[in-house]
């Protein structure tokens, strides 16, 4: 990573365009896979298991590279990863809970 | 500093010697408020959650009744939106301020486009009769939608001031505190979406 200053004391956060490009190509292809599951109407452990596996992953990329949280002090990404990771197991909980006995 | 006292302040996986200079992007209040927002959303997805487990039947049948199509549109133009957000902060990083103001301005209009998209979808609901009376999964669908409706809204005035500065040329290595600021609160938006999005219209 370069800059254009080199004086300046900032230190990028955001990656190359190059990088945001492949990761918003993913997120994309990831949406549509979400979106036809719905389609089709599949249903089940499994298949939510997928679904919010895959939210994660997505929301993973857009927090440490989007937000740019890679580089931040250890404490940011884990609290958001933490808050992401915990909303799923609970969503994961509460849809077991549902299932039929 | 030992290893184990700083290690909360150091990038996973790294090892402290070697390790990179760590900076937080943006204000480091703006983290506080994202922070309250997530736990404010993710007590609202969980309640969603745990509401659906005691209605099964009802949630399943009238989210068929949701147009999955439009809510799939709204992701990927919050997620084009976020991704023009990164170019736009990428390019003030490399002193290109002016140059970012595009981006931005196509972030926006991503944005506006979620809020088309979005009011189309209510004014079929409302349409069909639907409120926030007429069942519990409404309740939660209208009022879920709708918080974030609100933070798209304000998310969508903040990066208008973005573009302003950006257009004026203020951004650049030495001044990305704005713009970080404002971009970070832009993708919590989309994170939040993300999770939204499968929750409320496809998991069955």
């Amino acid at each position: 990573m370069t800059n254009s200053h080199s004086t300046s004391t900032h230190l990028p956060a955001h990656g190359t365009p190059r990088r945001a490009t492949a990761i918003w190509v993913a997120l994309m292809a990831a949406t549509l896979f979400t979106w036809a599951v719905g389609e089709r109407g599949d249903a089940g452990p499994l298949v939510v298991t997928v679904l919010f596996a895959l939210a994660f992953a997505k929301g993973t990329f857009v927090i440490l590279d989007f937000m740019g949280l890679r580089q931040a002090p250890r404490l940011w990404p884990l609290l958001t990863l933490g808050w992401m990771a915990l909303v799923c197991a609970a969503i994961g909980l509460a849809y077991w809970k549902g299932l039929p006995t | 500093m030992t290893a184990r006292s700083d290690a909360l302040f150091l990038p996973a996986g790294q090892p402290t010697e070697a390790r990179p200079a760590l900076r937080l992007p943006g204000d480091l209040a703006i983290w506080w408020f994202i922070l309250a927002e997530l736990l404010v959303f993710g007590v609202f997805f969980v309640a969603y959650a745990f509401a659906r487990a005691n209605n099964v039947e009802l949630f399943n049948a009238e989210q068929a009744a949701l147009d999955r199509d439009a809510g799939a549109i709204n992701t990927a133009l919050l997620l084009a939106s976020s991704y023009l957000v990164v170019r736009a902060v990428q390019l003030a990083e490399a002193g290109r301020s002016r140059a970012a103001a595009p981006w931005i301005l196509g972030a926006i209009a991503c944005g506006l486009g979620f809020v088309a998209v979005k009011l189309w979808e209510y004014a079929i609901k409302l349409g069909e009769g639907v409120s926030l009376a007429s069942s519990t999964f409404h309740m939660f669908y209208i009022s879920l939608t709708f918080f974030h409706f609100m933070h798209v809204l304000l998310g969508l005035v903040i990066l208008g001031a973005l573009w302003v500065n950006a257009r004026s040329g203020r951004y650049g290595p030495d001044n990305m505190n704005g713009i970080e600021t404002g971009a970070a609160y832009w993708h919590m938006v989309d994170l939040v979406w993300l999770i939204l999005f499968p929750l409320v219209y496809v998991m069955r």
